[in-house]
């Protein structure tokens, strides 16, 4: 794991001289794929990064939206996929710690976590379950210790994640403009690291995160320590109070060298600093271990000599070390001594800057039979594939894991996990909407449709609460980037990604690649997650408790295209046929139609339809409100299809509205207004979920009974199958 | 009339209880970092939610050998009101100002959800505006909050009416379905759950009237008027 050796040719002309050993180690860890982008770099300014809403600054690694009345929100998304595959609790802990870090360097509170968690097939798989559990205890025990609640996530189980694991977090920040940290160095400025000693932990992270996952490599995996990390946000929150920090910046991958090298680059001047200074949890440790430690919990500050005591007082009170590891230059050199000996002194830009690649790609073989479709024996127990899906580790609820984050803390929660997005409140009155939202069984089908599809239903989601979608989080996480077909993959989901977000004028705030996401038996599905931020100016959308006799509306067609659906691939073992292709037209106006209706309060509750299609759709409204509701399945608007394709098709764009019968009327005429497809179709009442076509009954469940086996399916197989 | 919030290193809802009781209830409310004393002037503590030290060794075992606990300590004989919610709680069975301890949640998870308690003795400062046995709709959030006496002191705790609240339903495994506690002279209150989540109608989606009346109690023992 070190520099291929083109790259070190292309190292040795650009200093023209041989490097010395501790600045190949900083060149490595920075010209990883996991620290420079080098593979996709080039391609991901395709994304529209500006928007009215969005504050830039140098340095920053989070992105920043202004949401009126001086406040602005930071929003951000990491993963810990190689670390959490090898070591579930610590790898999955630090992955929350680190997009914490990231929030913090901007100035702002974190004030929210979202996590995404990806595993193999936990049916048939000990190892898988093994992961899932203890990755969920992991993202338990460091979110809950800080005090930040995790109020939204998603979990899925499919066989491309065999022996591997994807852990995405999302976190969000929230303050005041004027505290945001505006970057910048001064003559005289001191370079300080604060927190958590640097050990022998995480050594090699970067690269060893951009690489397949061939060895346990376990020497490169961080350890985790919330308590630290907690002191650490109290402390840089008095201190940017205090005005005490002129720059900022987290240590994530690559340890000093990156954060070192980065700081000094986006400023425009040099750093020197000297090893000896780092304060370390082992005496021993040789200079090119303190420079590519990934230990956690360490924050790099740059201040000057008078703001420096004050800076020691707070932390002499949250009882965490800061060392003053160097000074700033006007060189532009990264100037790394041992104690009196030089030992690295390199342009940061050469560091910085790591040669762009322009890789081949070539669309995939599979691609080309892909979307064929295949004749079923027909199935005629629909109540029995109904709850099959219902108790499926994919829709089950995910109550046993939102139940071990705390999603309360820090009294801002309005709209709790558990269904749709999640609502908080911010301190100017307004509130915040959020949701991620993945999809690699679409996206193996057709991953530019399949990546447009993920950025709608989170955009879908946060539209249910009543929020204007206002910012997106991208996490392309994908296999081996020199594989010509998964590069092909991967950039057919950032131009879908790209389309959707001018057509939609939502920029792209943060984001992430996470390449060579490798198994044992071959590359991971495509497996972009898209996280939404949306803005509720006045009234979020508060579901109220469902009655007998009100009416269940949908928005928006369904249409035959189950390729990659859970009925598909989970009740008939089939991947492929056409996967859901969204309508940019169709999708504008049902957002805007539901918009315009929570505004005007005629609905009592607006659920999304994703996962499992219509049928599951319907369930959920039952089970969460306790109330029956018959369904009939001809009114459903959209192609003619068979009785399966309607219940159980994941077309986009479609919303369930539930209404009370007095408010038909006047919702109806919005509607048409709109022109947009709806039809009423069906009533709430009763104790069943019952669905019928053209009268004949298909479907019939009691409610109370599938609602108790939805709940706790999950816990079953986890922690008793 | 000043409500003093102890902070400890780790604790995380030190900013939502000074919330409550500045936005909500109109307090007068101060900060007070553990590894000070409290001033003489104050009329109310509380120990608020949190992991002090990171829950290391036991949840709350190393925070209440904090130097601010002589000082709790001295003012729960005064007679003080003084309230200790979740690791609030913790610490003050941990420094003896309470009886009983706290372990791990039969799931042996932590535990984030919406319970209901019942009121056992409104006789508290911090449950004297309360029907007995009335309800109380109010989050939990904690890995050990199980609560656990030996028969002996269950006894006496039944006795002197030291029992201030029970979970209606059987949530953790705690003795005698018990989420709160108080001294014998019952100044010293803790609790497992959050009341400071609760008393808002916007973030409470059931009923926040029940859990506002633990604040008034306060309110109505410190003869403020609201």
């Amino acid at each position: 794991m070190s520099l291929e050796s083109q790259e070190l040719d292309e190292l040795k002309t650009k200093i023209g001289r041989d490097p010395t050993s501790t600045e190949l180690q900083i060149v490595a860890a920075e010209w990883s794929e996991h620290c420079s982008y080098k593979s996709s770099k080039r391609h991901l300014k395709m994304l529209p990064m500006t928007g009215p809403l969005v504050i830039t600054e140098k340095g920053y690694d989070s992105g920043v939206l202004d949401v009126g009345d001086g406040y602005v929100v930071t929003a951000h998304i990491e993963s810990h996929n190689h670390p959490s595959a090898v070591e579930p609790f610590g790898g999955a802990a630090t992955g929350v710690g680190g997009v914490i870090r990231d929030i913090l360097s901007t100035g702002t509170r974190p004030i929210a976590l979202f996590d995404g968690l990806r595993f193999g097939n936990i049916e048939k798989d000990k190892q898988a379950k093994w992961l899932f559990k203890n990755a969920v205890s992991g993202i338990s025990a460091y979110g809950n210790c800080l005090g930040i609640p995790t109020i939204g996530g998603e979990v899925e189980f499919d066989e491309c994640y065999k022996n591997y694991a994807l852990v995405d977090v999302a976190a969000v920040g929230f303050g005041k403009k004027e505290n945001l940290i505006k970057n910048h160095a001064q003559k005289g400025d001191v370079v300080v690291l604060l927190g958590g000693a640097t050990g022998r932990d995480g050594i090699g992270g970067s690269q060893f995160a951009s690489d397949s996952l061939e060895s346990e490599d376990r020497s490169a995996i961080q350890i985790p320590d919330p308590f630290i990390e907690k002191l650490i946000i109290e402390a840089i929150l008095e201190a940017r109070n205090q005005k005490l920090i002129h720059a900022m910046k987290d240590l994530g991958g690559g340890g000093l060298s990156c954060a070192v090298s980065e700081t000094a680059d986006s400023l425009g001047i040099g750093i020197e600093m000297d090893v000896t200074k780092v304060h370390t949890r082992e005496s021993d440790m040789h200079p090119d271990e303190i420079m590519v430690s990934e230990s956690q919990e360490r924050m790099l500050i740059v201040t000057n000599l008078e703001k420096l005591e004050k800076l020691k007082i707070i932390c002499e009170k949250f009882n965490i070390q800061c060392s003053v590891i160097g000074h700033v230059t006007f060189d532009n050199l990264m100037h790394v001594k041992n104690g009196e000996d030089t030992i690295a002194k390199i342009s940061t830009d050469v560091v910085t800057n790591a040669t762009l690649l322009d890789l081949p790609s070539k669309k995939p073989a599979y691609l080309e039979t892909i979307e064929d479709e295949k004749e079923f024996p027909l199935l005629e127990n629909y109540s029995e594939i109904l709850s099959k899906l219902l108790f499926s580790p994919n829709i089950s609820s995910k109550i046993w894991v939102y139940g071990q984050y705390d999603h309360e803390v820090g009294i801002r929660t309005v709209v709790k996990p558990g269904v749709d997005a999640s609502v908080l409140r911010l301190d100017n009155g307004k509130f915040l909407s959020a949701k991620i939202d993945g999809n690699p069984k679409h996206c193996y089908i057709n991953p530019r449709e399949g990546a447009i599809g993920c950025f709608e239903e989170a955009c879908r989601n946060v539209v249910c609460t009543g929020a204007k979608p206002i910012g997106m989080l991208d996490h392309l996480q994908f296999g081996n980037p020199k594989d010509t077909e998964i590069f092909w993959t991967f950039l057919e989901s950032l131009k879908g990604l790209t389309d959707f977000a001018n057509d939609f004028e939502i920029p792209c705030v943060g984001g992430k690649v996470s390449l060579y996401n490798e198994t044992p038996s071959g590359s991971i599905k495509p497996t972009p997650v898209i996280g939404v931020l949306g803005l509720i100016d006045k009234t979020p959308m508060i579901s109220q408790k469902i009655s007998e006799n009100d009416c269940l509306v949908i928005l928006g067609d369904t249409k035959n295209e189950l390729g990659g659906s859970e009925y598909f691939e989970y009740i008939h073992k089939f991947i492929g046929g056409k996967c859901p292709v969204v309508n940019f037209v169709d999708s504008k106006k049902n957002m805007k139609s539901v918009l315009e209706i929570i505004q005007d309060k005629l609905v009592k509750s607006v659920h999304d339809c994703s996962k499992g299609g219509l049928a599951v759709a319907v369930s959920e409204l039952c089970m969460t409100n306790n109330v029956g509701c018959s369904v009939s399945l001809e009114k459903v608007p959209g192609e003619s299809l068979p009785t399966d394709k309607i219940l159980f098709s994941e077309s986009h764009s479609r919303y369930l509205l539930i209404v009370e019968k007095n408010k038909l009327e006047h919702l109806k005429s919005i509607l048409e207004k709109n022109n947009t497809s709806f039809e009423i179709i069906g009533n709430f009442g009763g104790n069943s979920i019952s669905f019928s076509n053209n009268s004949k009954p298909v479907i019939d469940l009691l409610v109370d009974k599938t609602q108790k086996v939805w709940l706790s399916s999950l816990e079953e197989l986890v922690m008793h199958a | 009339m000043k409500v003093g919030v102890v902070v400890f290193p780790g604790s995380n809802c030190d900013r939502d209880m000074f919330h409550v009781l500045t936005d909500v209830f109109h307090l007068d409310a101060q900060y007070y970092w553990h590894d000070k004393g409290l001033p003489e002037n104050i009329d109310a503590v509380i120990l608020p939610g949190g992991f002090s030290y990171g829950d290391r060794l036991r949840a709350g075992v190393i925070a209440a050998h904090s130097p601010v606990i002589k000082d709790v300590q001295k003012m729960s004989e005064k007679g003080i009101p003084i309230l200790g919610v979740c690791n609030g709680f913790q610490i003050l069975v941990e420094s003896g100002l309470l009886p009983g301890v706290l372990l791990k949640n039969d799931s042996l998870n932590f535990m984030c959800e919406w319970t209901d308690l019942i009121v056992e003795n409104n006789q508290t400062p911090f449950t004297n505006q309360f029907e007995l046995n009335q309800k109380i709709p109010i989050p939990i959030a904690n890995g050990e909050g199980k609560y656990f006496a030996d028969d002996e002191t269950l006894k006496s705790l039944q006795k002197n009416n030291q029992i201030v609240f029970r979970y209606s339903d059987v949530v953790n495994g705690s003795s005698n379905r018990i989420a709160g506690v108080c001294n014998e002279d019952g100044n010293v209150v803790g609790m497992m759950p959050h009341p400071e989540r609760a008393v808002e109608s916007e973030i409470n989606p059931i009923d926040n009237k029940p859990s506002s009346l633990i604040f008034e109690s306060l309110l109505e023992q410190m003869g403020v008027k609201n």
